[in-house]
């Protein structure tokens, strides 16, 4: 083998190398951009999440702001944002829930948020420690306006255009 | 699991890769002969087609059973496993070479036999997901696999120096020409305990504490475990002999904990103590000598390989240490060029020392390419513990890609004179059946995990549920009890 061939064999290999690496590397990185839009810790499942960005809430603008997001505002989760779908959230300590809170005082399955004609409503859905709106202990289907936190154990909630 | 349209996959990008990836180990298999046997043979490519053909099944298996999977595990550790071959293969080749015999067969030599143990791996691999399909389901048997991964550290430990003792380091289990090394294995039934153990444990672990200069020191009870598994650490360095089986399992612990409590007291107190006991071995290697000399002799020959006492020692020199380090200063930057340079002049060039053998080919500047494969196979790991949902997944895939990651430290800081030398193997890169059948294992672990992470969410989203598929209830590690406040 002339000596020419060899040092293009040997330095190709190398660049060879380096452009897998590249390549792995910007595959992760497309990969890292698409989840960037929620950046829960709790990823959320489809049709709630930022995952799906043309499938955005198709309730808005009914009255002047729509909920566009849940935000965690106090508690272990804090700064845990779930882009609102269409489809209800479920809160809770049971690891099915939509938010999985870890909060000592919060119920496996506490509460319930679901949308109806572009207003969400929120549910306790039989929890021990009761979910509050603002101050007021929820009962039934309540309505929940912007920027009222709701509250599970230590955890409050708001809602977010 | 059913597919969900529109969802992305990312299945074709790790075709594409794993495709690239075995031209680059056909490419390696070709510079070799040419630059070794001064041509190319017309069989140069038949390795990296077997490999593929192999790696191919794999990823079908992961299509089927794991579609969500993260993309470039695979293609990752599917190159460097090729270039170990590769290389092996090179030794073969180099060694009939040097002795005027024929060019060895594809099948032949330890390059064969590696090849052989990859298709057995890959099998492992493939049975792993496709019988665990949901990684939930290993917490179930955690005791189960605490325990074994306890016998199997222990049974080299008890078994006579003749079957379980190479040089100088008791971890194997040699059954005439057959080896295996069981600690291997442990590492992953032990990962599963621990993270069972500690997401049961968690909440006592990381809320009662007593704060001592500023930093958050847990209660002296709670520190039982850690001090089980310190103590078990230091029995595994004295009676195996080796420092870098007794750093992989308590590190493993530490971090384990330090993931589940996010507590870094736990990180300061283990590397104390690790560090107070390995300074009380060496010392006690010097005075007492016994069980602890081989230590203290590792320590004395890391402290200055060159020094000609060190070198001219019976047992325990430091010639391998010594060569290793005069083969990566030989690469240089861009090395010999594989297949040019001299790896015999390594012991166990094919084992521990394959990163000294393939460094001095490839240079500083392809050996940082496969360390940056190596941490990215690791932070793909990690990201798939932060992205998944419920806390044993995160805990087993956190504490899997960091044994990985630690692995690779530790042999890699003892080949480069950074700790004192022991033998572990390069992940993926080294001869032999054990490692190579573990780490696909801890691969395939991982895959199921990030195939939860980055899935669709199973479940509990009320009515938009995420596609079809049988929906269980899953496991309930914590329970559901809540505690009653009196308003």
């Amino acid at each position: 083998m002339p000596e020419f061939v060899l040092t293009v064999a040997r330095f190709g290999f190398l660049i060879l190398l380096w452009i897998f690496v590249f390549t792995v590397v910007g595959v992760i990185r497309r990969d890292l951009f698409a989840g960037v839009r929620s950046k829960s810790i709790v990823a959320s499942p489809r049709g709630v999440g930022g995952a799906v960005p043309e499938g955005r809430p198709a309730a808005k603008a009914k009255r002047g702001k729509a909920a566009r997001q849940l935000v965690v505002t106090a508690g272990n989760l804090a700064g845990t944002r779930i882009t609102l779908g269409e489809a209800p959230i479920t809160i809770g300590r049971a690891e099915d829930s939509t938010l999985v809170i870890t909060d000592d005082f919060a119920s496996a399955r506490h509460a319930r948020l679901v949308p109806r004609d572009g207003q969400w409503f929120v549910e306790d859905v039989g929890s021990t420690n009761g979910t509050y709106l603002d101050r007021g202990k929820v009962s039934g289907l309540t309505p929940v306006p912007l920027g009222v936190p709701i509250r599970i154990g230590r955890t409050s909630l708001e809602l977010r255009p | 699991m059913a597919r969900i349209p529109g969802m992305k996959t990312q299945r074709n990008a790790e075709l594409g890769l794993l495709a690239f990836a075995m031209v680059l180990v056909a490419a390696y298999g070709a510079t070799v002969e040419a630059a070794r046997i001064g041509e190319i043979t017309a069989t140069f490519w038949v390795p990296a087609a077997l490999l593929s053909v192999l790696f191919l099944g794999l990823h079908a298996v992961v299509r089927y059973t794991a579609p969500y999977a993260d993309p470039v595990i695979i293609p990752a550790v599917a190159l460097i496993n090729g270039l170990g071959v590769g290389f092996l293969r090179r030794l073969d080749i180099g060694d009939a070479l040097s002795e005027k015999q024929p060019i060895p067969g594809i099948f032949s030599g330890i390059g064969g036999r590696q090849l052989a143990w990859t298709l057995i791996s890959l099998i492992l691999a493939a049975v792993l997901l496709l019988v665990v399909r949901d990684h939930k389901v290993v917490s179930r048997y955690a005791y189960t696999l605490g325990l074994t991964g306890i016998v199997l550290v222990m049974i080299p430990a008890v078994l006579p120096g003749s079957i379980s003792e190479v040089n100088g380091a008791k971890l194997w289990v040699r059954i005439g020409s057959f080896s295996i090394q069981p600690g291997e294995f442990a590492k992953l039934a032990l990962v599963s305990f621990f993270a069972y153990y500690l997401v049961r444990k968690r909440e006592v672990l990381s809320l009662a504490s007593r704060r001592v200069l500023g930093i958050d020191l847990p209660r002296g009870r709670d520190l039982g475990p850690v001090v089980t598994v310190w103590l078990l650490s230091l029995l595994v360095l004295v009676f195996e002999k080796d420092l870098g089986t007794a750093l992989l399992y308590f590190g493993l612990f530490v971090v384990t904990l330090y993931v589940a409590t996010e507590r870094a007291s736990w990180l300061i107190i283990g590397l104390l103590l690790f560090f107070g006991g390995v300074y009380v071995a060496y010392l006690l290697g010097d005075t007492v000598g016994g069980p602890f000399a081989n230590f203290y002799d590792r320590a004395e020959v890391w402290l200055d390989p060159f020094s000609s006492a060190n070198y001219n020692r019976e047992f325990g020199s430091s010639y391998q240490l010594v060569q290793g380090l005069l083969s990566l200063g030989t690469g240089g930057l861009f090395g010999s060029g594989p297949g040019a340079g001299l790896p015999r002049f390594v012991p166990e060039v094919q084992n521990d020392f394959i990163f000294a053998g393939i460094g001095e080919e490839i240079g500083l500047f392809g050996l940082s390419a496969l360390l940056v494969l190596y941490l990215l196979i690791v932070e793909r790991g990690l990201r798939s513990a932060l992205a998944v949902r419920d806390s044993f997944g995160k805990l087993v895939a956190g504490g899997l890609s960091f044994t990985l990651g630690l692995q690779i430290f530790v042999i890699l800081g003892g080949i480069t004179g950074l700790i004192p030398l022991t033998g572990q193997t390069t992940p993926f890169l080294s001869a032999g059946g054990s490692s190579l059948m573990a780490n696909w294992l801890l691969i395939a672990m991982l895959l199921r995990i990030s195939n939860a992470a980055r899935g669709p969410a199973a479940g509990g989203a009320g009515g938009d549920r995420a596609g079809g598929g049988p929906k269980k209830a899953p496991a309930q590690l914590h329970g559901a009890m809540t505690e009653v406040i009196k308003p």
